[in-house]
């Protein structure tokens, strides 16, 4: 039980990471993304091509794994520069899979559907499994604390501002002097090299991936974390990929205990429990559990000297 | 200042601007009039850079800006602002202003995580600019406010303090007056005035003919997508074939 609920929160850790490159690109800029499990999938088969094949240190190969999903990133946010709203998820939603299909095909690149076994997780095979998980755990949480301090510098400065500005109104931004595909280009960039990050996580954690593993569905579960959450908040995107794994774990115990049930009512009793509970959530919260809230500055009167005046932010 | 030569754009055949030739001079408030449909908001998104134009010139500040992006015109010391109050409802009245604030190191990604000295200092200066403004335009007090929460002549007062902000020497405003009750109205135009005396052009598009009257000379009219007369606003409400495009042609004389 102690491995089981340590191997939930890992995985809710990298939810969570997850949600916060998503909020990059759709929470704080407004731009649609439901290509954002092909992205994590990306980051995923670079680090273990890279670090099965050739032999590179983990390290390094989640690095790379962030670098080429940015790049992928950037590719997609300058083909779809133009693009909002529904036409954006249409394509967004095309890339992600493109690249479950492509992983799928390409069998000498990827083994096809068998997928690739036996990556290489740090002190794997040195130290016990349960060693293993709990080592784990901590990167998993290390990262998701750095990711989320980042995320929160971006959400402050007038990046964070002027994504923002991006998701009211693209074309006022536009009139305001700056170069939106440029900008939409970086939170693409960010977002989608997080997303990536994460895959490269997963992968070194359960040392097998196969395209069944990015499945859209990976993309609905973020995007209700997000939604739960809070969506544009930081503090919302963990705390909302904690509730959905939650959820989805505690209702398997629920429904196990109802009598008279066959396992496949049981599943589709989980479902609709899960469904239920976030309705419950949006309901009571439509803006979600931590809904961002306005940045405010102190004193609106400034002093004579106008120095000292600080930004107070707000988490 | 500006000029426009023979500017050409059509809408799936709908000619919108039928070759519009028009200067406006520097330190001046220039008005631009005419019935709906005249073309005047297509002549802004020509000129803004929002839409490109089929066919003509437009020279700003000597250089020739047909065609730029948007940004680059901005940029370059002339900016717009729209008719329905635009911008960004979910920022802050401060935020929206310091937004428009060019030349911001934080904007890039590296300094927006490391935050280089660079990045708050201009952020301070910033935030004084958009106080400044603010004050300026009796918006201090709504500072913190999200913009959404303004009443429609604070956000039509915010248009135009977000156009300050970009330091612009020519500012195209659309019906900055439109829908304001008329004592904020005529504080409006009180505002207008003060920022040409202290060196600012506007080329305005409105209806409310009394503020054209007081505020604007020249008086450009435009009518079917081309220029029709210019002059006073005496003068131009005086000219026959100005009251004949409002109006209409008299069917029954001579």
């Amino acid at each position: 039980m102690e491995n089981y609920l340590i191997a939930m929160v890992t995985f809710a850790g990298i939810y969570g990471i997850m949600a916060l490159g998503l909020n990059v690109i759709w929470g704080m800029a407004g731009m649609v993304n439901l290509g954002l499990v092909g992205f994590f999938a990306f980051g995923a088969y670079t680090t273990t091509l890279l670090t099965k094949d050739f032999g590179v240190p983990i390290g390094l190969g989640i690095a790379a794994a962030f670098v080429t999903t940015a790049i992928a990133g950037v590719v997609v946010a300058l083909v779809t520069g133009r693009m909002r709203g529904d036409y954006l998820a249409i394509v967004t939603l095309g890339f992600s899979e493109t690249v479950r299909i492509t992983a799928s095909n390409e069998i000498w690149l990827t083994n096809g559907t068998d997928g690739i076994s036996g990556i290489p997780g740090p002190w794997r095979g040195e130290v016990s499994p349960e060693t293993f998980n709990l080592i784990y755990l901590g990167i998993v949480a290390g990262f998701v604390l750095v990711v989320f301090l980042i995320m929160q510098r971006v959400r402050y400065a007038p990046l964070g501002r002027v994504l923002r500005g991006i998701r009211d109104d693209d074309q006022v931004v536009a009139v305001a002097g700056k170069n939106v595909i440029a900008i939409k280009a970086k939170a693409f960039a960010l977002g989608a090299g997080v997303l990536g990050m994460a895959g490269a996580i997963y992968a070194h954690y359960t040392s097998y991936i196969a395209p069944d593993g990015f499945v859209p569905l990976i993309t609905i579960y973020i995007v209700l974390s997000l939604t739960a959450g809070g969506t544009g908040s930081n503090l919302g995107a963990i705390v909302g990929a904690f509730l959905v794994v939650f959820f989805m774990e505690s209702t398997r115990f629920l429904t196990a205990v109802v009598p008279g049930l066959e396992a496949v009512q049981q599943a589709a009793l989980r479902e609709f429990l899960i469904g239920a509970s976030l309705i419950v959530i949006l309901h009571l919260r439509p803006t979600g559990l931590f809904p961002e809230r306005i940045t405010r500055h102190e004193a609106p009167e400034p002093p004579a000297s106008g120095a000292a005046l600080k930004e107070r932010s707000q988490p | 200042m500006l000029r426009i030569d023979d500017l050409h754009r059509n809408f799936y055949g709908v000619l919108a601007l039928n070759g519009v030739n028009l200067a406006v001079r520097p330190s001046t408030i220039t008005g631009l009039i005419g019935p709906n449909g005249a073309g005047k908001t297509t002549v802004f998104n020509c000129v803004s850079g929002m839409i490109p134009p089929h066919q003509g010139r437009i020279t700003f500040a000597g250089q020739d800006i047909t065609a730029w992006p948007p940004h680059r015109i901005t940029l370059s010391g002339l900016v717009r602002t729209f008719q329905i109050a635009r911008g960004f409802p979910r920022l802050s009245v401060l935020e929206n202003l310091m937004l428009y604030g060019n030349h911001q190191p934080g904007e890039g990604m590296i300094a927006a995580i490391l935050r280089p000295a660079s990045v708050a200092r201009r952020e301070e200066e910033l935030r004084a600019r958009a106080r400044d403004v603010a004050r300026r335009l009796n918006l201090t007090r709504v500072l913190n406010e999200p913009a959404a929460n303004l009443s429609g002549g604070q956000k039509k007062l915010l248009e135009i303090g977000r156009a300050l902000m970009t330091d612009p020497e020519l500012i195209l405003l659309d019906e900055p007056i439109a829908g304001v009750n008329p004592a904020l109205g005529q504080e409006i135009a009180e505002h207008l005035r003060a920022l040409r005396d202290d060196g600012l052009t506007f080329l305005i598009i409105e209806h409310h003919m009394d503020v054209i009257a007081r505020l604007c000379d020249p008086v450009i009219v435009m009518a079917e997508g081309r220029h029709l007369a210019e002059g006073t606003f005496a003068e131009v409400a005086a000219n026959h074939d100005v009251q004949e495009a409002y109006m209409g042609r008299r069917k029954w004389a001579s």
